[in-house]
């Protein structure tokens, strides 16, 4: 017979075949290979799961132990990130910014370049890259190798057991609890992970929920504005707990947005069937510390560090740029801080914040030193960040930054503010970009990029309202 | 011996499936891992919110949400 007659009669025959053919022939091939195990295996006695595998087992996903455990090791793992960054971080900018820096600045001056281009080179550019790469190199190269240890040792598949739950209860796919704990160490790497879902809408859900998980690159601002602002409010022996508990209530306003907009997408435009949860719960087993060393550096840190200089150098470019330009005598940036001043206002913001968030779309980490930059050049304030227009700084002094801010217009309710916009708004261009390329789907980027925005002026403008009514 | 469907197993509870009623995608998933007639199975672990549940199936854990669960039924 020829080949075509063949498929030709495959074809045929195939509609003949009873409907439970599969699953019937799925059940004889594992009674027929049960057979011919037992027929030629010898077992002696009975296979016992290791004690302690059990009693771990059951200690993860306990009723009353799972989601304490849970949220204990999500703590911890930030704990360590954020305390354990800090000397690295600070190593690295005394060499890049301190050092680096300044050497640079001298270079230009002995190959006599013009000012604007030794200012977009040395100030923008490098300064920028820099400051990129020494606040995010430290906390993802301690974040995402804790991360992959508890990968390997298979306890993230207990956390998507547990809340396999109320994920299904919004339409969602348990295994989204996994993307959302990368989401915390970066979005971009939150939304890369969400290849585990295999139902392509609840893959989607997990992608554009995904920048409600703090990421990285938040996480100090979050902490800088509790400590600045909401510590300052209470008496300082109380400062500490005040300034943790407003910032881990930020995180769990962001679990909870996710929940809230995975319902909305998957009653709206995200309609469908809730797919299975058959997961492996794979044994408990020791992790490889090489391996998962190069994988999470490899992987992840370095391939999101590179994504974000390339977006964050031009950045570096329109900062110094906007700074720099003059029209009529003010500053582009000063002119666009006067235009957006309004709007800003209406959220509980003002024009420097909203301008810091345009220029640093593309990494998170450059918002506050932005934001104080600006504010310096729109107050004229004198004493701090002396080094010139379009020109980096941050200053570890919390007391001369309250100062500067307080000087800049800001208040308990701008701090509060930015705290909730910084949860809610758009993703950083490295997220975005990383989303166009895993959905090549422009629609369901836009979607990603502005339903987060959208939930931020809502919430930005109700607190401020409301605070204003209540405050008179 | 009685038969009673999987989601009313309790805790270490053990059986032995005698039919799985699903069909179609769904059915076939769960066929493909391994739970056909005939297989026995003892419940691990429950979720904190009773939802999924783990099975101990031919020495490894799966976990199927309960609306899955209802699908099999098992001799106990």
């Amino acid at each position: 017979m020829e080949p075509e007659q063949i498929i030709k009669r495959a074809s045929e025959l195939r509609w003949k075949l009873p409907q439970d053919f599969h699953d019937r022939w799925v059940e004889m091939v594992y009674a027929d290979s049960a057979r011919i195990a037992s027929r030629n295996m010898v077992q002696q006695g009975k296979v016992h799961r290791l004690t302690w595998e059990r009693r771990l087992d059951s200690l993860l996903t306990n009723r009353w132990t799972g989601m304490p455990i849970m949220v204990l090791m999500l703590a911890s793992v930030l704990w360590i990130t954020i305390i354990g960054a800090n000397v690295p971080s600070g190593i690295l900018a005394t060499v890049l910014l301190d050092h680096g820096h300044p050497m640079l600045q001298h270079l230009a001056e002995l190959a006599h370049l013009p000012w604007w281009l030794s200012g977009v080179l040395v100030d923008g550019l490098y300064l920028t890259v820099a400051w990129v790469v020494s606040v995010m190199l430290p906390p993802m190269a301690i974040f995402f190798p804790l991360f992959t240890l508890l990968e390997d040792f298979g306890y993230l598949p207990r956390v998507a057991f547990n809340l396999d739950h109320l994920f299904y209860r919004v339409g969602a796919h348990g295994k989204q609890a996994l993307t959302m704990s990368m989401g915390w160490g970066c979005n971009a790497a939150g939304v890369v992970a969400t290849r585990v879902i295999d139902s392509p809408r609840e893959r989607l859900i997990a992608i554009i929920t995904n920048n409600f998980a703090l990421c990285n690159g938040r996480w100090p601002t979050q902490i800088l504005l509790a400590t600045v602002f909401l510590g300052a409010l209470v008496p300082p022996a109380l400062a500490g707990i005040v300034s943790a508990a407003a910032v881990l209530g930020v995180a769990l306003l962001g679990v909870m947005l996710t929940f809230f907009s995975s319902w909305i997408l998957s009653t709206t435009v995200l309609k469908g069937e809730a797919s299975t949860f058959t997961l492996e719960l794979p044994p408990f087993r020791p992790p490889n510390l090489f391996r998962t060393l190069y994988t999470s550096i490899i992987d992840r840190t370095l391939i999101v560090l590179w994504r974000a200089i390339v977006f964050a150098a031009p950045a570096g470019v329109v900062l110094w740029s906007i700074c720099n330009i003059q029209i009529s005598g003010m500053s582009l940036a000063q002119w666009l801080v006067n235009l957006l001043d309004g709007p800003g206002w209406l959220i509980g913001l003002n024009g420097v914040i909203l301008v810091a968030y345009i220029v640093a779309i593309p990494a998170n980490e450059i918002v506050i030193p932005t934001v104080l930059m600006l504010t310096v050049m729109t107050t004229g304030m004198s004493g701090v960040g002396e080094q010139g227009a379009g020109v980096m700084f941050e200053t570890s002094e919390n007391s001369a930054l309250a100062m500067l801010l307080q000087a800049g217009g800001w208040t308990t309710l701008t701090a509060t503010c930015l705290m909730l916009f910084s949860l809610c708004h758009n993703p950083c261009s490295t997220t975005i970009y990383t989303i166009w390329k895993e959905t090549k789907s422009l629609k369901w980027t836009l979607v990603s990029t502005f339903m987060p925005i959208g939930f931020g002026i809502v919430i930005c403008g109700t607190v401020a309202f409301i605070w204003r009514v209540v405050a008179g | 011996m009685a038969i009673i469907n999987l989601r009313q197993m309790a805790i270490n509870q053990s059986g032995t499936i005698i039919s799985v009623k699903a069909t179609g995608e769904l059915g076939r998933r769960i066929r493909e891992m391994g739970l056909v007639p005939g297989t026995s199975i003892t419940v691990q672990q429950r979720a904190p919110l009773n939802d999924p549940v783990a099975l101990r199936v031919m020495g490894g854990t799966l976990t199927l949400r309960n609306n899955e669960a209802d699908f099999i039924e098992v001799e106990i």
